[in-house]
């Protein structure tokens, strides 16, 4: 089936397109940095002793990382407000929803990593006098984050994807964006090739580097 | 001589395992003791107990006379952060170096200077240089552990322990994983130390660095100490058919004197 593509309006229409990227750029910041921080926090957690630190964070991973992401955005704009009585708007909902799922993910990515390094080293620690928490922090992290690099980077990208989930609850960002583009020029095939496009530019290069990164740190060991 | 480390009655068990059945032995300062002992008669075990990486299940331990936990109910009690200050004091080598892979040299030998015991980082350096020259790696100190041989590596880890001044050092077969042109180097870091007069307790498999350079010798055997004594007559002539054994398979391939 033929297409006359027609990108004029889409171009024409260019900075309501540029407000989306902005608010996928907004969220996407927020999202990154407090699923990929607060995972670090829920895996070394996950990996505690104790039982009363580990299976709260185990329960948090499990709940988070067996839900979709999407129905843990819409539940926390429709029911969350009336189960607690705190209102949220489109972005609060989707930055909830997509940084706690990031963080149940790479909260597991952390932990493997974690358990990847040598017992050995635990020891060298705690025989020069180091506590738990000193060890885990000056020599295990260190070396165990470094060889995570790569999974995190992974969960990066797809947070940065998620982003057009909270277009769902009406969140400004691209996709939603170019909806309302499609709506108003009767033109959803360029709007939304459109979006595919803009991720594809902006994605791309990230993962090449990527693969770069991933060279450069297995050359480092 | 006075004594610096006294041990009574210690057990350890993993499980239904009795690997120590109640080992009794006293140190005095400035002592190398080797300890001897087939694969499986508790001399790693019994060294891991001195600095608390495995914690006794029974006995009392005196470090400096001062006894290491409280008692209670007839148990004794250790605080995790008495065992910290306690391991501070206590320097040990492992087998396979444990160096940490991220830091330079001069930082695996500055670390716990700075994070135990808090010395600031100029007097951590100058320390850990004075080790480092101490065996004869002080041009070392910006490379990495990865850049390093088997021997190198050893004598950081050395030097690591040695920075934070301990009062005793427990060595770990330092020398099994090490490829036999590099043990020389090792031993004679150790054999060094010895002169200097630090008080030692080696596990090793090498009878020469026993005969060489111990004061005494211990031979371990199911868990208990079997036979004790100078090297000159315990290894020449051991009182038990166990280490008469065990001297025999060590020496089947030595060339004769």
């Amino acid at each position: 089936m033929a297409h006359n593509w027609d990108f004029a309006t889409i171009l024409q229409n260019w900075p309501v397109l540029w407000v989306g990227i902005k608010g996928t750029v907004f969220i996407f910041v927020i999202t990154v940095i407090l699923g990929l921080g607060g995972g670090l926090i829920v895996g070394v957690a996950r990996y505690s002793k104790s039982p009363v630190v580990s299976w709260p964070a185990r329960a948090f991973v499990e709940v988070f990382r067996n839900t979709p992401v999407l129905v843990q955005i819409i539940w926390f704009y429709y029911a969350f407000p009336i189960l607690t009585g705190i209102e949220t708007d489109p972005f609060l909902a989707a930055v909830l929803g997509i940084s706690l799922n990031t963080m149940a993910f790479s909260a597991e990515i952390y932990r493997a990593g974690i358990q990847s390094i040598n017992r050995a080293q635990w020891e060298a620690g705690k025989a020069i006098g180091m506590s738990y928490n000193q060890t885990l922090r000056r020599i295990i992290l260190p070396v165990a984050v470094k060889r995570v690099l790569p999974a995190l980077t992974n969960r990066g990208i797809e947070v940065f994807k998620m982003s057009t989930l909270a277009s769902v609850v009406g969140y400004v960002e691209t996709l939603n964006q170019a909806k309302l583009i499609s709506d108003l020029n009767f033109n959803p095939i360029e709007s939304y090739t459109a979006v595919a496009v803009i991720f594809f530019v902006v994605l791309y290069p990230v993962v090449q580097g990527t693969y770069v990164l991933e060279r450069m740190l297995r050359k480092g060991d | 001589m006075s004594e610096i480390l006294r041990i009574e009655n210690l057990h350890k068990s993993f499980g239904d395992l009795e690997v120590l059945k109640g080992i009794d032995l006293t140190v005095q300062s400035g002592e190398t003791v080797v300890l001897l002992g087939s694969s499986g008669s508790g001399k790693s075990t019994m060294l891991r107990c001195l600095n608390f990486m495995e914690t006794p299940t029974e006995g009392r331990i005196h470090l400096n006379g001062e006894l290491i936990g409280t008692e209670r109910g007839g148990r004794m009690r250790y605080r995790e952060a008495e065992l910290c200050a306690l391991r501070a004091r206590i320097g040990m080598v492992f087998q396979h170096f444990n160096l940490f892979p991220h830091k330079t040299v001069l930082e695996n030998v500055m670390e716990g200077q700075v994070i135990v015991l808090g010395r600031g980082k100029p007097e951590a350096q100058d320390k850990a240089m004075a080790q480092l020259d101490r065996v004869g790696l002080a041009e070392k100190a910006a490379e990495y552990p990865a850049r390093l041989s088997g021997g190198q590596k050893q004598r950081v880890a050395i030097a690591r322990a040695l920075a934070m001044d301990p009062e005793v050092m427990l060595f770990d077969e330092v020398t099994s994983a090490l490829d036999p042109e590099l043990v020389g180097e090792v031993l004679k870091t150790i054999r060094q130390l010895a002169e200097d007069g630090m008080t030692m307790l080696c596990v090793t498999h090498e009878l020469g660095f026993a005969y060489h350079v111990a004061n005494r010798v211990l031979f371990l055997h199911e868990g208990t100490i079997l036979e004790q004594g100078e090297p000159q007559s315990i290894l020449k002539a051991p009182a038990t058919d166990r280490m008469s054994e065990f001297l025999e398979g060590h020496s089947l391939f030595k060339l004769p004197d």
